[in-house]
């Protein structure tokens, strides 16, 4: 065999799928067995694959973000040995019927990969069973069940309705399988993911008929997105809101056009969407979870004060003559940065946390500093640990270092734990300021406008100084507005004379 | 009222007794209580009661313990590399802990009996187990395919910390038997037992303790402290350095620098020597760590930073043993290039030899279940027959 699959394995123990995050190789590359082909995250972790099969990258079978089920081909290697030559890339309509009767690779387990047999397979194709793939190989499964030798008629029936719903075809948003899934009926089981005419057999659940009955939708035009094809409530209301097309169009795949497009383009380009539906999940899912509970248990409060920044305008450029500092950047961020330790440091209880469980406010010895940062995974608050341990110098280092690896999407999640309080900085942006919301287990987060030069009254005249505006957002269980209040002027007193820095650094 | 003024002493001298309790090793790593033999950097240091266990090693054996330590490494790889292609369903590294493994292994006589958790790769090495049978019960295929009378080397035990008291049982087996210090070489036997730091607080492993002291049981207690139970720091598990826990139990405890294989194995060595003449058991903290996941099913870096790998890194057994190797000319460059060639080719071997692995026969379920037939199991064995039968085509 010259072209070889390689399946998403189960890296973890009973998962059923994992999202690509991001691929080491690309068509065309040469690999050695074990070389890192993609990085991978699961519910559990983030995780590296070796391939195993050396050669040529032939095709890759899933795009980065799309979440790919266990057992799915995502990458397919040419050992440059030749021989039976699989075809590797193009959808599974057409091709699929035409090899399933030739070739079939998929189907027969000493075909590709020698130790594996029968007896997991069986038992994992059947019906809902596809997490735990010890030793599978490249080999997708079959998708039926053996039949009983003394068929009654309710067993020729299940037998039917395994084979048409094979569900090798049945997830309508995992990527398509580079060639034909397995046994020859599998033509069939395509028309299970485009509108069954009328009349044909539809499995859903009694209230899910009910509900379609209500809705006045016929159940045989939705696609069913459950196991086997199983139409889902989901799917209806899907249907009832005219998300048809999300069930029945393309994968991402096909759309990002590693196959040929023309497969599932007709769907898409005769309705023209008005809406994306877009799956929450992963970085995105977390995000809005802190988020929510951010901000329905600690109750906000938001302060502002706008401030003539001039001098540590002026200090900041000082600075990026500083020898000591010649080779890392410079920024009012870091200023900032600096700011805020020193006056946590004069106002321990704002770097703090509500400890629900035990009943106790944690006033926090030490500063671990977060910065909100977009990357390229979505929003990441990494933390500098020990931040009030460090001089200005080992402070720019940590933040070059933690900015750096941010944008990289390579922050860990230790990175992200055990922060004590944040900066968010929408100055970047251009914008002034805004309301903030807590990293969840913290007590304030400071927002850092854009500094602009505005007119400011300077002894009784008009100059046009350097300004900015701060916001603090704060948990008022714990912070007072007396305390908000003492820190965030604290803060901006530094940056309006870091002198002041000296004083109370 | 005089009786609780009396019985009760002052807060003060409690917090002051646990603090002199619990005060930190000042200098865990080089400390006066931590054997070494060869630092981090491979320099040979000598201890005053552990030297001479390891001045009748032969520059073959040293160049064996490197050997061993990077073959089983290259094994670990190519496990863990085939459980993430889908061809294990889990597999447990032993990466970083090669020392502490083969250290004690190669301290065993033939007689003598290991009782290992799931990691002891490296002692299943020593003890001459093919390491194809290790990635069986990890692939399904089997429980553990290998007869562990065969080489004194018992199945592994997933079960955190009972076979501790498997090898307690079997060290009083060896008492029962006359085979504890009778003075013959060849006679007298000792037990292994293998566990890790948080197997330290399982009731088993210390009701192991109790049995092993009250019976004065041959049993040398080997754990390695790798610092982490899954996402447990060890400073979470125990108030003492964990060897000092012996002393509560009745017999000594010993700290030796787990990625040192000469210290490990001369600290074994000593503890199986005394065991098998009848000194009773011993309890041996190889302090070494984890360098990678405690299974492929976790992710450390959601739980430890990176800094702490980094030191770890410094301290990597083979790295320092193959710096003395070369620095005292035991050892040349054709010879790393040639265990490495051979590391290379066990690989290969590792991986064919684990897709060709044959599942099993469906019905071998029923086998090694009692030493004798059983009625009940035969019966059982029938009915499962049949029903598989009912089925059309092969199977």
């Amino acid at each position: 065999m010259a072209v070889k699959h390689f399946n998403l394995p189960d890296p973890g123990e009973g998962l059923v799928e994992a999202e690509i995050v991001t691929w080491k190789v690309k068509v065309g590359d040469v690999v050695k067995v074990n070389d890192i082909i993609v990085e991978i995250e699961t519910a559990k972790s983030l995780v590296e694959l070796p391939v195993p099969y050396a050669g040529t990258v032939a095709g890759l079978f899933a795009a980065e973000g799309d979440t790919v089920e266990v057992g799915t081909p995502i990458i397919s290697v040419d050992d440059g040995l030749g021989g039976d030559v699989a075809p590797v890339t193009g959808p599974p309509t057409g091709k699929a019927a035409g090899t399933a009767g030739t070739a079939t690779p998929a189907t027969s387990p000493e075909g590709i990969e020698p130790g594996a047999t029968g007896d997991t397979t069986g038992e994992a194709a059947g019906e809902a069973r596809v997490a735990n793939l010890v030793g599978y190989g490249p080999r997708v499964t079959s998708g039926k069940r053996r039949a009983r030798k003394s068929e009654s008629l309710a067993a020729t029936t299940t037998s039917q309705v395994n084979q048409a719903f094979s569900p090798v075809a049945a997830p309508p948003d995992s990527p398509a399988p580079p060639e034909s899934p397995g046994p020859p009926e599998s033509p069939a089981a395509q028309l299970v993911t485009v509108p069954v005419p009328g009349g044909g057999k539809v499995l859903s659940k009694p209230p899910v008929r009910k509900a379609a009955k209500d809705l006045g939708i016929d159940l045989s035009l939705v696609a069913g997105s459950g196991q086997g094809g199983i139409v889902t409530r989901a799917d209806v209301e899907a249907y009832a809101a005219g998300g048809r097309a999300t069930a029945t169009g393309p994968s991402d795949l096909l759309a990002n056009g590693a196959g040929s497009t023309s497969y599932a383009e007709p769907v898409f380009a005769a309705t023209g969407e008005r809406e994306t539906r877009i799956p929450i999940k992963g970085v995105r899912k977390v995000t809005a979870q802190a988020m929510v509970t951010s901000a329905f248990t600690a109750p906000h409060v938001t302060e502002f004060i706008t401030v003539d920044v001039t001098r540590m305008m002026k200090l900041v450029d000082r600075l990026r003559q500083d020898r000591e500092l010649r080779d890392v950047k410079v920024s009012p961020l870091l200023v900032v940065a600096k700011a805020l330790v020193i006056a946590s440091r004069r106002h321990p209880g704002i770097n703090a946390a509500w400890d629900e469980a035990a009943q106790e406010i944690v006033v926090k010895n030490y500063v671990n500093l977060g910065i909100a940062a977009a990357t390229p995974r979505g929003l990441m608050v990494p933390n500098i640990k020990d931040a009030d341990q460090m001089s200005l110098r080992q402070l720019a280092d940590a933040m070059a270092n933690l900015i750096s690896t941010a944008r990289d999407g390579k922050t860990q999640p230790a990175d992200m734990s055990g922060g004590s309080i944040t900066i968010t900085n929408v100055g970047v942006f251009g914008v002034d300021s805004g309301t903030p919301i807590l990293n969840a287990g913290e007590a304030a987060i400071l927002c850092f406008g854009a500094v602009r030069q505005m007119p400011w009254v300077v002894k009784g005249k008009i100059k046009p100084r350097w300004v900015t505006q701060l916001g603090l957002s704060f948990d008022h269980r714990l912070v007072n507005g007396d305390l908000g209040s003492r820190f965030l002027a604290d803060v901006a007193a530094i940056l309006h004379d870091p002198g002041q820095a000296l004083v109370w650094g | 009222m005089s009786d609780k003024e009396v019985a009760v002493p002052p807060e003060a001298d409690h917090a002051a007794a646990v603090a002199a309790l619990i005060a930190p090793v000042p200098e865990i790593i080089g400390g006066a209580e931590f054997v070494q033999l060869l630092t981090p950097e491979g320099e040979r240091v000598e201890h005053p009661e552990y030297s001479r266990y390891i001045a009748d090693l032969t520059d073959d054996d040293l160049r064996g313990f490197y050997r061993d330590q990077v073959l089983i490494r290259r094994f670990d790889a190519e496990a863990t590399a085939l459980q993430r292609q889908g061809e294990l369903g889990l597999w447990a590294s032993l990466l970083g802990q090669e020392a502490a493994q083969v250290g004690s292994a190669r301290a065993m006589r033939s007689q003598d009996y290991a009782f290992p958790t799931y990691r002891e790769h490296g002692v299943a090495w020593c003890r001459g187990v093919n390491p194809l049978n290790l990635l069986g019960m990890f692939r399904g295929v089997n429980h553990g395919g290998w007869d562990p009378n065969e080489n004194n080397f018992h199945l592994y035990t997933v079960v955190i910390g009972a076979q501790t008291l498997h090898a307690v049982g079997y060290a009083m087996g060896i008492q029962h038997d006359h085979a504890v210090g009778t003075g013959d070489p060849d006679r007298d036997a000792a037990v292994i037992a293998y566990f890790g730091d948080g197997a330290s607080a399982q009731g088993d492993v210390n009701e192991s303790f109790v049995y092993a002291a009250s019976t004065n049981a041959p049993v040398v207690f080997f754990c390695q402290n790798n610092q982490w139970a899954i996402s447990q720091p060890v400073e979470r598990q125990t108030r003492i350095p964990l060897y000092q826990r012996a002393r509560g139990f009745g017999f000594p405890g010993v700290r030796v620098d787990g990625n040192d294989v000469l210290a490990v194995y001369a600290v074994t060595k000593a503890a199986m020597n005394a065991a098998r003449s009848g000194q009773g058991p011993m309890l041996i903290e190889a302090y070494t760590y984890r360098m990678g996941a405690h299974t492929t099913s976790d992710d450390p870096t959601k739980y430890r930073i990176s800094a702490e790998v980094e030191v770890w890194k410094l301290r990597d057994p083979i790295a320092r043993l193959k710096a003395y190797l070369t620095s005292s000319r035991k050892a040349d460059p054709a010879f790393f290039d040639a265990v490495e060639v051979e590391a290379d080719e066990l690989a290969v071997t590792i991986r064919d030899g684990c897709l060709s692995m044959p599942d099993p026969e469906l019905m071998s379920m029923f086998d090694n279940i009692y030493v004798e037939d059983h009625p009940l199991i035969e019966a059982e064995r029938a009915g499962f027959a049949a029903y598989t039968a009912s089925f059309e085509g092969e199977h």
